[in-house]
C-alpha cells in the first residue's frame, strides 16, 4: 500500500550518509538494521499481530458466555453486522460525527490561522490561548462540557442565556434533544486547535516572492487569496483533513463520557468496546474491529499520499 | 522556487541545533510583506477578531477554572453566581478523598505509566532513528511508512486480542501492560520525530567523530544526544500526552491496581448531588501535566500529529 509513495517520497533528499565502496554483506546489513530492530518487532507485535488475530476471531461464534459454544468459518458475525439496525446506525453515526467535525474544525482553523498569519498585538499569547482546548485531556472536556457547561440546570450556556435575557430565556437541553451536536461541539472545540495549527505551518512556509509579484501585478487580495495562498494550502488543508479524520475516527473518549453510547450516539470504537466489554460477543466486536480497519485504510491510503509529497516538498 | 529551497534549508539548519520559538516568527520576507487596500482600522479589527475567538475557545476553561474556585452551592446556581468568593474546598476535597476515591494511586499509575513508556520510546525509536538516518539501511522509506500506516489503523481493531493475550499470561491490571501498550502505541510518531532531528545533524561532525575513532556509544552520547536534546524533548513530551491522555485501553486493561487518572475522572461520569465544583477540580488537575507539557512543545506539537509531515 504505502511502497509507490514511499519509493518516490524522502528518497531523494540527500545523498546516503555512508556510501559503501562494494555491495554490503549480509553481515553488515544486519549490523546497521540491528538498531532498527527493536522497535519495529515491538510495534509489529503489540499492535499489527492483535490485528490478524481479530481477523480470525471475527470469523469465529464466541461468545465469552458462552464457552462451550465457539466455533470456527462463520460469516454470522458480519451477517450480524449488517442486519442489525444499531450497528448500521453506529456506521453512519462514525462517518457523519467524523465528517462533521472534521469540516467544521478544519474551516474554523484554516480561518483563524489566516487571523493568526497576520501581525498584531498579543499574536503570541493568542496562539498559545488558541491551542490550550487540544491540551485538555479529553475526558475532561467531555466531562466539562457534560456537567458545566451543557447541563440544562446549571450548566453555563443555559446560565448565560438567562444572564443575558433574563427569566424567559430559552433553556435548551443539548444532551437530551440532539447529544450527537453535544458530542460534536466538544470535538470540535478541541481539534480546531489542531487543524489551525497545520494551517498555519503551511502559511508561513508560502513562498513570499510570489505575493510581492501578484502585488506588482495589480492583485487584490482576494484574487491572491483565491489563486496563491488556496493553492498553495491545498496539501496543508488535505493533510489536516486526512489526519484530523484518523484521529477522529478513532474517538471513544468523548462518547463513553458524555453518552455511553446512548441516545443513538454510539459509534463504531464504542460499539467494539461494548460488544467485547459489556455484552462480551468476541466474534462480532471483531467483525466491526475489521470493518474500521478496513475504512481506516482507505482512508489511511490517501493520508499517506499526501503525507507523502509535503515530505517530499518539504526536503527537496 | 529558489527562495522556498534556500529557507527550507536554513530552516533544517537551524531546527536542529535550538530554537523552537523560532519557528514561527515571521521571516524578514513576511514582514515586508505589505498588502494593499487595508487601512490600520481594518488591521486592528482583524487582530480583536482573532482576540475575541481565541477568549471564545479558552473561555470553557476559564470557568471551569471559575468554577473549581467556587463552593458547591455557589457553582450550581442558574444564572451562575460570577462573583461568588472563591474557596479551594474542592481541591481539598478531591485530594483529601474527600467525595470517597483517593486520586493519588491513578495520578501515581498514570504519571507511572507515561514516563516510563516514554522513557522505553525514547531510547528505541532513537535507535531506530539512527539506522533510518544516520547509518542508512536500504529501503529504509519503506520502514518508515510502514510504521505510519500502523499509526493510522485504530488500535480498538486489536483490543480483544491484547485482552486475551494479556490475560493468559496472567499480566492484566499492572504497570507492565498499560507500559507495553503506550510504548508501541507511541512508537511510530517517536520514530518519525527523531529520524526528523537525527536527519538535520550535519554529516561532517559525525564523520569527524568517526575519524577520531570514537565508538558509537560515544558518538551518541557527546554527539547526537546534545544535537538533538530539543528534539529529543519534544519527543518526549508528546508521548507523554498521548499515554497522559489515553482512556480506552486504560479502562479495558486495569480495574484497580494500574487504573489511571483518566478512568478515575470516569467516575464522574454520572451526576452525583452537588459535585459540579469537584468535578471541575478532578479535571483540571488532571489536564495540568498535559497543559504544561504541550505549551512546553507547542511548536514542535504539529510536527509530532502529523508524523514529522509539517515542520
Amino acid at each position: 500500500m504505502s511502497a509507490p509513495a514511499a519509493q518516490s517520497a524522502p528518497a531523494a533528499d540527500r545523498p546516503p550518509r555512508v556510501t559503501p565502496a562494494a555491495k554490503p554483506s549480509a553481515r553488515e546489513r544486519w549490523s546497521k538494521r540491528a538498531p532498527m530492530l527493536p522497535a519495529l518487532l515491538f510495534v509489529i507485535v503489540v499492535t499489527q499481530i492483535p490485528f490478524a488475530i481479530t481477523i480470525i476471531i471475527s470469523f469465529m461464534s464466541w461468545n465469552a458466555a458462552y464457552p462451550d459454544d465457539i466455533a470456527f468459518g462463520t460469516l454470522s458475525n458480519y451477517i450480524a453486522v449488517f442486519t442489525d439496525a444499531n450497528l448500521l446506525r453506529a456506521v453512519f453515526v462514525t462517518v457523519g460525527l467524523t465528517v462533521g467535525v472534521v469540516l467544521v474544525s478544519a474551516l474554523l482553523g484554516l480561518l483563524i490561522a489566516l487571523l493568526l498569519d497576520r501581525k498584531f498585538i498579543g499574536r503570541g499569547i493568542v496562539r498559545t490561548l488558541m491551542i490550550t482546548p487540544f491540551l485538555v485531556v479529553p475526558v475532561a472536556a467531555a466531562l466539562l462540557f457534560k456537567h458545566a457547561i451543557f447541563n440544562p440546570s446549571y450548566g453555563f450556556l443555559n446560565g448565560l442565556l438567562t444572564t443575558v435575557f433574563g427569566e424567559g430565556a430559552p433553556q435548551p437541553d443539548l444532551m437530551s434533544s440532539s447529544p450527537l451536536l453535544g458530542i460534536g461541539i466538544v470535538l470540535v472545540w478541541q481539534w480546531t486547535p489542531f487543524m489551525m495549527l497545520i494551517m498555519l505551518a503551511g502559511l508561513q512556509s508560502r513562498p513570499m516572492d510570489v505575493y510581492e509579484a501578484a502585488l506588482v501585478d495589480g492583485a487584490g487580495p482576494w484574487q491572491t487569496f483565491r489563486f496563491i495562498t488556496l493553492p498553495h494550502l491545498r496539501r496543508y488543508i488535505e493533510l489536516a483533513a486526512l489526519l484530523g479524520t484518523i484521529y477522529i475516527v478513532q474517538n471513544f473518549d468523548m462518547v463513553f463520557t458524555m453518552t455511553s453510547g446512548g441516545l443513538g450516539t454510539a459509534t463504531l470504537p464504542y460499539v467494539i468496546y461494548q460488544e467485547f466489554f459489556v455484552a462480551q460477543d468476541y466474534g462480532v466486536a471483531s467483525a466491526v474491529g475489521v470493518i474500521v480497519v478496513i475504512a481506516s485504510l482507505i482512508i489511511a491510503t490517501f493520508a499517506l499520499r499526501t503525507a507523502s509529497t509535503l515530505l517530499k516538498e518539504g526536503n527537496s | 522556487m529558489s527562495t522556498q529551497h534556500s529557507t527550507a534549508s536554513a530552516d533544517i539548519a537551524s531546527a536542529g541545533t535550538a530554537t523552537s520559538a523560532k519557528a514561527h516568527e515571521p521571516t524578514p520576507k513576511a514582514k515586508a510583506q505589505r498588502r494593499p487596500g487595508q487601512g490600520r482600522t481594518g488591521k486592528i479589527l482583524l487582530g480583536l477578531l482573532a482576540w475575541a475567538i481565541a477568549l471564545i475557545f479558552v473561555s470553557p476553561l476559564l470557568w471551569m477554572l471559575l468554577t473549581s474556585l467556587h463552593a458547591e452551592t455557589d457553582a450550581s446556581t442558574n444564572p451562575p453566581s460570577y462573583f461568588a468568593p472563591l474557596t479551594l474546598d474542592s481541591y481539598v476535597n478531591f485530594f483529601g478523598g474527600g467525595n470517597g476515591a483517593n486520586p493519588w494511586p491513578f495520578l501515581i499509575n498514570s504519571a507511572f505509566a507515561a514516563i516510563v513508556s516514554t522513557l522505553i520510546v525514547l531510547v528505541l525509536s532513537t535507535m531506530a532513528a539512527y539506522s533510518l538516518a544516520i547509518r542508512r539501511i536500504q529501503r529504509w522509506s519503506d520502514v518508515l511508512f510502514f510504521l505510519l500506516s500502523t499509526k493510522m489503523l485504530p488500535m480498538v481493531a486489536g483490543l480483544l486480542p491484547v485482552y486475551l493475550v494479556a490475560k493468559s499470561f496472567g499480566i492484566l491490571d499492572t504497570w507492565l501492560l498499560l507500559i507495553i501498550i503506550y510504548t508501541a502505541m507511541n512508537m511510530p510518531i517517536a520514530v518519525w520525530m527523531m529520524r526528523s532531528f537525527l536527519a538535520e545533524v550535519p554529516l561532517e561532525v559525525l564523520e569527524a567523530a568517526e575519524l577520531d575513532g570514537a565508538r558509537l556509544p560515544r558518538v551518541f552520547v557527546q554527539i547526537l544526544l546534545p544535537l538533538t536534546a530539543p528534539g529529543l524533548a519534544a519527543t518526549a513530551l508528546i508521548c507523554f500526552i498521548f499515554s497522559w491522555n489515553e482512556l480506552l485501553f486504560a479502562t479495558v486493561l486495569t480495574s484497580t491496581a494500574a487504573s489511571t487518572a483518566p478512568v478515575f475522572l470516569t467516575s464522574f461520569v454520572t451526576s452525583q448531588g452537588l459535585f459540579l465544583s469537584q468535578v471541575c477540580a478532578a479535571s483540571l488537575i488532571i489536564s495540568v501535566p498535559v497543559l504544561v507539557a504541550g505549551i512546553a512543545a507547542q511548536d514542535k506539537l504539529v510536527q509530532g500529529l502529523s508524523m514529522g509531515a509539517v515542520k
